[in-house]
């Protein structure tokens, strides 16, 4: 077999592993939390026998562990199962969600992937003078500023004095595609503006770092454009350092957004979370955190195989 | 008097007058804020109800794991929710009487024990089925059976037997209470078809608006209901509520005239929000009140002189100025406020004094040790820093109070009614007899200072049977000063519901009961043309 094709194999089955492990942290973290379902949902109004009611109705009278391998056979069989909380279809709920998220971090990803890269080459051609220093300290600046004060600080000028985008971010299946654009606009910036450095800067150290190679002076040497010698000689082979922080990123953008959610009241994963753990609703948050889990362990596996297709010597081993 | 009023509402709605000369000059005329400023609505609304439109409310306290289900709502969207889908067999209105809705018409028996509600005709629920006394008793006994889950259960704990008879739906009770009516206008009480035992979760009601869109933690959308009887209420053609937990949003989407109204504003923000154009700001006092509860029968609260420098030793005043920043008014160690009928008003109030608490301590004999106040923001928002204030005011009098820090998460089932002093909030209720039942009766499941004294729960029923009022005004006050002088709450403050509403609402009228509008503003305001 080919050592790429083995390595994805290999690299599948561990994640697999780690996605049960994962459920099972998950469970166990749930399990810890102070109160219950029960409790949560009936809060200052509880009286003991509606509490006793309502956990006999939920099933949560029965052991922790057969609980949890009862959710865990189903899961395998595709079954999510049912909000303990409300009583909806977890798959359903969950895929309207998980696809707002994504289309939130889809279009956040479009503009700051290629801008950050297209920064990073352009401070590293005019490294150490106003361009390069500039692009830092914008961007290391919005980095910075924690994320829900860019959101609210852009939400007062730009919808509330300006008027020009909504300060509600809310999507739903009755909207156009432009509708929907113009709806994520102010969010989208916001999330730019908070990855933009971390990809900006590694682009350019990795640069920087080939920069000092012999073939690069070389390449130098024969006459190329200096911007044509970073692009065709110096990119290629600093990618995978500047794959692994793309994709880090792109994982944050999906799983670690939920101040963005809460700001702009986007109805995305982050938020449908978190109002299920504080109201321990388990099956809930098992199958959010698996997803995320998934999210993040396929794209750290996405990274590697980049890596490794990016290096030669790795693609045509001995 | 009523002739001066009427002119000044005529100058009103003449355009001659404006708010704030209509309510000085109401004042003049010894009318209470809340019947003044709806007197004004009425007047300057004259132009009457406009119909049309989508109206869009943006609300706190919603989440991806609410239900339409009326039982187990508990915060304010899910509650506006049902309220808008929903109708009640009565309600309680904003001037403390009982509104009949499904129920036509409201009769006791002269003890009180025998209640008989007349059901309207021609109500239709959104299935198109009619309202019959029967699904008012199937809904009552999806409340009440013993497999109720209903955050409503405890309130209909009293009742003996129940039954339907023709038009008529019957209630039996144990014990006399003249205040079954307002037990009845609880918000999870909307009367569904059979009682809901099918679908609980449904959204079929008689209410004005069906549901169109359930999207919990992100929106509900509503539209009119054709058939719904009430000409009166649901002028709007469309209603949506809008999930805004986030403070600073909800106002941004205000402002930006995304949403019509919203509730919660924060009292900092709130007189710069009412400088801005095209919007009001609207605060009503409520029964809501802030409290720390001590449980009497642990120590050290066992001593009720501890507990009198506890409660000489906070500064309300302080409190209300720097927590409410003046949205608020005094507490005075007892759960009701002028905001409820029968209230005496000529109870003193109790005031911050250093002398007096340092004496009352001395006499404890309390061994000088820390006394742990448990808190956190989800008692209530700013009682972490009330905690503080609390301590600082304590400290002069020589009363050494140690401020654990709580989360938020979990509050209500691991700290509140469960450790001896902590921070809590009442939402306050529509009469003294539900908030006396609900939290200082010896059986009361939300005793949450273990208050339990025979004399005390005889007098809570005795006013409950009581028809006269001024006898019930009598027993009344003497609970309150019992309370104040004995009980285990030190109240220092009653909350103001902060509303903002934009100025192409029409119809927003005072209503104490509950922010905008006892939650109906979606239903019962419209929009300007």
């Amino acid at each position: 077999m080919h050592p790429v094709i083995a390595l994805v194999a290999q690299r599948f089955v561990l994640g697999l592993l780690l996605l049960f492990a994962a459920s099972a942290l998950i469970f166990a973290g749930t399990m810890i939390l102070p109160g219950d379902v029960a409790q949560s949902i009936l809060g200052q109004s509880a009286t003991p026998e509606a509490l006793e009611n309502m956990r006999r109705e939920l099933g949560l009278n029965e052991p922790a562990l057969q609980r949890y391998f009862s959710w865990l056979f189903n899961a395998l069989q595709g079954d999510l199962g049912t909000a303990l909380t409300n009583g909806r279809d977890i798959a359903e709920s969950i895929s309207k969600r998980l696809g707002n998220t994504l289309f939130l971090a889809f279009w956040a990803a479009l503009i700051s992937v290629p801008l950050a890269i297209f920064l990073g080459l352009l401070a590293v051609r005019y490294k150490d003078r106003w361009p390069d220093k500039l692009i830092s300290a914008v961007t290391l600046a919005s980095i910075s500023i924690p994320e829900f004060l860019i959101g609210y600080v852009l939400m007062f000028f730009i919808s509330v004095r300006l008027g020009w985008f909504p300060s509600v971010a809310m999507v739903n299946d009755s909207m156009s595609i432009l509708e929907r654009l113009n709806a994520i606009a102010l969010p989208v910036t916001v999330l730019t503006l908070v990855v933009l450095a971390h990809m900006m800067r590694m682009t350019r150290a990795a640069i920087l770092n080939v920069m000092q190679s012999a073939y690069i002076e070389t390449a130098e040497l024969k006459g190329l454009s200096s911007f044509k010698v970073i692009y065709r000689h110096a990119f290629p082979n600093a990618i995978a350092p500047i794959v692994n922080v793309v994709m880090l990123n792109l994982a944050y953008l999906v799983v670690g957004v939920v101040v963005i959610e809460v700001v702009f009241v986007y109805p995305g994963m982050g938020q449908y979370l978190v109002d299920h753990v504080s109201k321990r609703d388990v099956p809930v948050v098992q199958a959010c955190g698996l997803i995320f889990a998934a999210v993040y362990i396929g794209l750290n596996m996405l990274a590697d195989i980049i890596s490794i297709l990016a290096n030669p010597r790795l693609r045509h081993p001995k | 008097m009523q002739d001066q009023l009427d002119h000044l509402s005529r100058s009103v709605t003449a355009g001659k007058m404006t708010r704030r000369e209509f309510m000085g000059k109401a004042a003049a005329l010894g009318v209470s804020a809340v019947v003044a400023g709806n007197l004004y609505s009425t007047a300057a609304d004259a132009a009457g109800p406009v119909r049309g439109g989508l109206l869009k409310v943006g609300r706190g306290g919603g989440g991806s794991t609410d239900t339409l289900d009326p039982a187990t709502v508990a915060s304010e969207l899910p509650i506006t929710n049902v309220t808008t889908f929903g109708e009640r067999l009565v309600e309680t209105s904003a001037e403390g009487t009982i509104d009949p809705r499904i129920a036509e018409s409201v009769e006791s028996s002269a003890d009180a024990k025998t209640w008989t509600f007349k059901i309207r005709k021609g109500v239709e629920f959104h299935n198109g089925k009619t309202v019959t006394a029967e699904d008012v008793l199937r809904t009552m006994e999806r409340h009440s059976n013993e497999d109720s889950k209903s955050g409503a259960l405890g309130l209909l704990r009293g009742i003996e037997s129940m039954k339907a008879d023709g038009d008529n739906f019957i209630v039996n009770l144990a014990t006399g209470n003249a205040d079954l009516p307002y037990l009845l206008s609880d918000y999870h009480l909307v009367i569904q078809p059979d009682g809901g035992f099918d679908s609980p979760a449904a959204g079929i009601g008689a209410g004005a608006y069906e549901v169109v869109a359930d999207e919990p933690g992100v929106r509900h959308q509503f539209k009119k209901f054709a058939n719904y009887w009430d000409d009166n209420r649901g002028f709007a053609d469309e209603v949506e509520t809008i999930v805004l937990n986030d403070a600073t949003a909800r106002t941004a989407a205000l402002q930006s005239g995304q949403v019509h109204m919203i509730d919660r504003v924060e009292p900092k923000i709130a007189k710069l929000l009412d400088r801005a154009p095209n919007l009001h700001v609207k605060n009503v006092a409520g029964p809501g009140h802030y409290v720390f509860v001590m449980h009497v029968d642990t120590a050290p609260f066992n001593e009720n002189e501890l507990r009198l420098a506890l409660k000489y030793a906070i500064n309300r005043q302080e409190m209300v100025d720097k927590i409410l920043r003046g949205y608020g008014g005094l507490g005075n160690d007892m759960p009701i406020n002028a905001a409820y009928p029968l209230f005496d008003d000529s109870i003193p109030q109790r005031t911050y004094d250093v002398a007096k608490a340092a004496e009352h301590y001395k006499k404890s004999g309390h061994d000088g040790s820390p006394i742990i106040l448990r808190v956190a923001d989800g008692a209530f928002p700013g009682a972490v820093d009330a905690a503080a204030l609390f301590q600082q005011s304590a400290q002069a009098a020589g009363i050494p109070l140690e401020i654990k820090r709580e989360p938020n998460d979990g509050y209500w089932s691991e700290v509140w009614n469960a450790q001896p002093f902590c921070a809590s909030y009442w939402s306050g209720r529509p009469v003294q007899d539900q908030m006396y039942s609900t939290a200082y009766l010896s059986s009361a499941d939300w005793n949450d200072t273990r208050w339990k004294r025979e004399s005390f729960d005889a007098q809570i029923l005795a006013a409950r049977a009581e028809v006269d009022p001024a006898k019930r005004k009598e027993i009344y006050s003497q609970l309150g000063r019992t309370l104040r002088d004995e009980g285990g709450v030190i109240c220092p403050m009653f909350n103001d519901f902060v509303d903002a509403i934009s100025d192409k609402v029409g119809g927003y009228a005072v209503d104490p009961n509950s922010p905008l509008m006892n939650n109906a503003a979606q239903i019962k305001c419209w929009l300007k043309a």
